[in-house]
């Protein structure tokens, strides 16, 4: 009686088993990398801080290198995220839950 | 050079184009054609409001002032769009599954459907919101003055022109923003109107890009030489501006009300986030690849005292391209007029729900008692709010005079809203955010945010210089831009700083420190765990017939044919016959979200409680419902005592149904045995008296005889009748108990004696005289019957050679036990439950006797509160006559 009514509740997905298999596990590795692309941004964007400034001895980073290197991060951040888009697209990760097994 | 007139022509001729685009969309949405109106295209396309007049032309400025620092703008939402997966989504979820209108609406659901928080907002979101607008007008009113300084015809009148601007804008917002009430139906004709501006700017935007890159500074290359060599540069930017500015757009991205309008109120699927999320921040890259190029290009050549903010437009005017200009021009007009409007619909939209319906419902206590549509008081109050707050944003144009540059006033309007941020991510992702802490926590960021940042930044006619410098009445650690005596930081990286921060803790510490209304509790837990669950909680508890009520109120908002539908479809699915559903939990709460889409949670909650009563769910409610079930476990655990004590009952009754039918069948037995038992004598008394009467000649020796045996058998019939009485006398327990004292051994002795006197049958009984000194206090003569009758019948029926008779007397647990036990074979088992009964013989008639005997001992015995058993297992045919000796000694 209890073992069927676990496997029911499982089955109906209200509790997820604590494994998955191999798909729905590159699925949820899938999410967590779009919960981190915004701290990867983040760090990316904040790094141009540590540049030496105008006044420094160096004479400083010329502005056309902070445009390429700020737009190519822009890009990539674009890039990666199309890529998650189309994937989660394809292989439904919208429909999981919040919930984070492994 | 374009003549102003032309400008003129173009601008009305740019209007009615959207216009048209507005209408025809409205057209096709409500035909139901045009599946791409609900495109991840338009969406995506619709949110670049984000990028207003001040963006458009701001952000060259902001380059030719501070080098990179005008892309943190753009970085902001890059960042907020990149996380939509734990973001947005759950941001827009929350909105589509809580029917929400506005940010407003957003905190005040969240918080227990608060208006006092939903008040709060739009008072914050309307003073953000007016310098913001004022912005957009004097952007548009700068750019007409670049022309009109070049047209000869000196037309051109300032004022006038931001007035009609100001008017026509509030004109298009109030004719395609408030057509339809319910916010969820969303507006096709806006939403699609503002993709196509965005197009515009972007195109505008590129193509004076590309004119700049390729046309002056001859490709790209020497464009990037031409960088390194101009005044910015060099890499070289505050760290504190440029992290804390990506921190402002990025909450004011998400708080805006204009962009909570386009984002989430106006999402048709929750899978456009998927495609904006890469769509948008390529926009607004697109948006900025060529704002540096064109900075640069405009500190070079023109001169040094022109406006940066107007680059956009003037490096083409400068090279003569008129056409460019135009475009160019367009634009920037498309940037103010989307954001405009948007900013005006979704501020009306918050004014009318959160503060005009309130008053509105407080006047009138019974929804039955007004006359008229909801719905036309609804739409009129938008219609007014958006006309209201256009004029408020003209007249802070006209008194202000435009004087700031134009990115500062966006960043000052920016940080005002973001003080939202705290209330609205930790009612999305923390239960324990509550409405204390939500209201606590905005009004010390706002505060903050007029103090240090609004008030410095309008002049010394709102604050003094001397407050400015030496804080007020000279409180050094209170001064606006040096709080706690912390000098030396921008003025705006201070204020974003400290109201975000204090914002923050306040709004934490409230929180924790307060208790959540039942409302709030379960609000909370549909924001925080809306991906589990997105169905609304069953607030309501309707009762009575209240269904027509909430039918008028309902046709007065939806309008009467959505209403009747809604009904009629509930009423189906109800499955009931009458045309009105049922007020059922699971009712008023869908209907309570389809009214909150259009008047706002708040509201809708307020108007459905005025008719069902406030009967909302309250921890209170929770516990009756638990009560309840705890009653009614109590209760059907009553039922089942009360059923066992029944089905007990009945297997009594059933029992005593049994015994009674036995007893009925007994007597009959017992009757024919009586009549057989009379008969036997009878016959034979009978047939010698006839053979007396009518035989001749008998001998006298015959006739004493045959007079005996009569005799004999009419003794017998009276013994047997004397016997049939003294048993109904005992067991209808009529007999008299004659107590006497005595010991037990004066009984037995006189017992024996009168058994065996008169017989020849030897029997030898054995006593133990000494154990039977026992006083007795007792109906002597009933005592002796029983031992008599032992006696006799030991005489009588035992079978051995030499019948030995064995009396002996104890006392077993308190009680007096005699045992009589003689040396014949006994009673067989299987008679053993029967020797009691009446009429009971063992062994067929060989004694003659009646079978009363042993009854009449045992009805004696219990009649003397003791007991008469038979002993198994003794040898021969034992008795055991027990007597209580409480009885006794009760008596001494």
């Amino acid at each position: 009686m209890t073992s069927s009514e676990g496997q029911d509740r499982t089955s109906r997905g209200a509790r997820p088993s604590l494994f998955l298999e191999r798909q729905s596990y590159r699925r949820r590795r899938l999410a967590d990398s779009a919960r981190l692309l915004p701290f990867l941004g983040g760090a990316l964007l904040v790094l141009p801080l540590l540049w030496p400034d105008a006044e420094s001895e160096s004479g400083g980073v010329p502005l056309s290198s902070a445009i390429f290197y700020i737009f190519a991060c822009w890009i990539g951040l674009i890039l990666i995220s199309l890529f998650f888009g189309f994937v989660a697209r394809r292989s439904g990760v919208d429909d999981s839950h919040g919930s984070d097994a492994g | 050079m374009a003549t102003l007139n032309v400008l003129i022509l173009v601008c009305l001729g740019y209007v009615v184009l959207l216009f048209g685009v507005a209408f025809a969309a409205d057209r096709m949405a409500v035909a139901g054609r045009g599946k791409w109106l609900r495109s991840p295209l338009i969406y995506t396309l619709s949110l670049s409001i984000y990028c207003t007049a001040w963006t458009f032309y701001g952000a060259v400025g902001n380059a030719a002032r501070s080098g990179l620092e005008f892309v943190t703008i753009y970085l902001g939402p890059t960042l907020v769009m990149i996380s939509w997966w734990w973001g947005l989504r759950k941001l827009v979820r929350v909105g589509r599954s809580q029917r929400v209108t506005s940010i407003a609406d957003l905190l005040s659901s969240r918080y227990g459907k608060s208006n006092t928080l939903a008040v709060c907002v739009t008072i914050l979101a309307v003073i953000g919101g007016t310098p913001y607008i004022a912005l957009q007008l004097q952007s548009i009113t700068l750019s007409f003055s670049i022309f009109a300084e070049a047209d000869p015809s000196g037309l051109y009148r300032e004022g006038s022109s931001v007035f009609w601007v100001a008017a026509g804008l509030a004109m298009f917002a109030i004719l395609f923003g408030t057509r339809n009430l319910d916010a969820n139906e969303r507006h096709h004709g806006v939403v699609t109107a503002i993709a196509v501006e965005s197009v515009v700017k972007l195109f505008a935007l590129v193509a004076v890009g590309i004119f700049v890159v390729w046309g002056v500074a001859g490709g790209f290359g020497p464009m990037m030489e031409r960088i390194d060599a101009s005044e910015i540069g060099k890499w070289q930017v505050d760290a504190g501006r440029w992290t804390t500015f990506i921190f402002l757009s990025a909450a004011a991205f998400v708080c805006l009300p204009r962009m909570f309008q386009v984002m989430v109120v106006e999402n048709d699927d929750e899978g456009h986030l998927r495609t904006a999320a890469w769509a948008f921040p390529l926009y607004l890259l697109l948006m900025s690849l060529f704002v540096v190029p064109i900075a640069v290009v405009g500190l070079d050549m023109l001169s040094e005292g022109s406006n940066p903010d107007l680059f956009v437009l003037t490096v083409p005017l400068s090279q003569g391209k008129d056409g460019l200009a135009m475009l160019s021009f367009i634009g920037g007009f498309s940037s103010a007029t989307s954001m405009v409007i948007v900013t005006a619909m979704a501020l009306s939209t918050m004014v009318s729900n959160h503060v005009v319906m309130p008053i509105w419902l407080n006047t009138h206590e019974r929804v039955g008692s007004v006359p008229g549509d909801v719905r036309n008081i609804v739409l009129m109050a938008r219609r007014i709010s958006i006309a209201a707050i256009m004029a408020l944003g003209y007249f802070y144009y006209s008194l202000s005079g435009g004087g700031a540059a134009l990115a500062s006033i966006g960043l000052v309007a920016f940080s005002g809203i973001s003080q939202i941020l705290p209330a609205m991510v930790g009612g999305l992702f923390w239960r324990g955010a509550t409405r204390t802490g939500a209201l606590a926590g905005l009004t010390v960021g706002f505060v903050l945010w007029i103090y240090t940042l609004l008030l410095p930044g309008m002049g010394a006619a709102w604050m003094p210089e001397s407050v400015l410098l030496n804080g007020p009445f000279g409180i050094a650690w209170l001064r606006p831009q040096a709080l706690f005596g912390i000098e030396g930081i921008d003025p705006m990286v201070h204020s974003v700083m400290w109201s975000i921060s204090l914002n923050t803790v306040v709004f934490c510490v409230a929180s924790l420190l307060s208790f959540p209304s039942p409302l709030e509790r379960l609000q909370g837990a549909q924001f925080v765990n809306v991906f589990d669950h997105s169905v609304a909680p069953r607030g309501w508890t309707g009762s009575v017939a209240q269904s027509e009520d909430l039918m008028i109120m309902t046709q007065r908002i939806l309008g009467t044919s959505p209403a009747q539908e809604l009904f009629q479809r509930e009423a189906e699915l109800q499955g009931g016959r009458s045309p009105l559903p049922e007020p059922t939990p699971g009712f008023l709460a869908r209907l309570e979200r389809e009214l909150s889409g259009s008047v706002g949670a708040a509201t809708a909650h307020a108007m459905i409680g005025q008719i069902v009563g406030g009967a909302s769910v309250s921890v209170e409610d929770l516990l009756a419902v638990a009560d309840e079930s705890a009653q009614l476990l109590e209760y059907s655990s009553q039922l089942e005592e009360k059923s066992a004590e029944l089905s007990r009952t009945a297997r009594q009754l059933r029992d005593a149904n049994a015994k009674l039918t036995q007893i009925s069948e007994q007597k009959d037995s017992f009757l024919s045995q009586v009549s057989h038992e009379l008969r036997t004598p009878m016959t034979s008394i009978r047939a010698f008296s006839e053979i007396m009467r009518d035989t001749e000649g008998l001998s006298g020796e015959e006739q004493t005889r045959y007079a005996a045996i009569i005799h004999d058998e009419a003794l017998r019939l009276t013994r047997l009748l004397d016997d049939l009485l003294d048993l109904s006398v005992l067991e209808n327990g009529q007999v008299r108990l004659n107590l006497g004292d005595d010991t037990l051994r004066s009984v037995l002795d006189r017992s024996i004696s009168s058994a065996l006197a008169g017989t020849d049958q030897r029997l030898v009984v054995r006593r133990s005289k000494a154990s039977e000194r026992i006083p007795l206090q007792t109906d002597l003569d009933r005592l002796g019957q029983v031992f008599i009758n032992l006696i006799s019948n030991a005489r009588k029926y035992c079978d051995a050679d030499e019948p030995v008779l064995t009396i002996s007397a104890h006392d077993v647990g308190g009680q007096l036990v005699v045992d009589f036990i003689d040396n014949g074979s006994g009673v067989p088992p299987d008679a053993r439950s029967m020797i009691f009964e009446k009429f009971a013989r063992v062994g067929g008639d060989k004694a003659g006797g009646a079978g009363l005997g042993l009854a009449i001992c045992r009805e004696i015995m219990h009649r003397l509160g003791g007991d008469i058993t038979y002993l198994p297992g003794q040898g021969g045919a034992a008795f055991r006559v027990s007597l209580p000796l409480a009885y006794r000694q009760a008596a001494q």
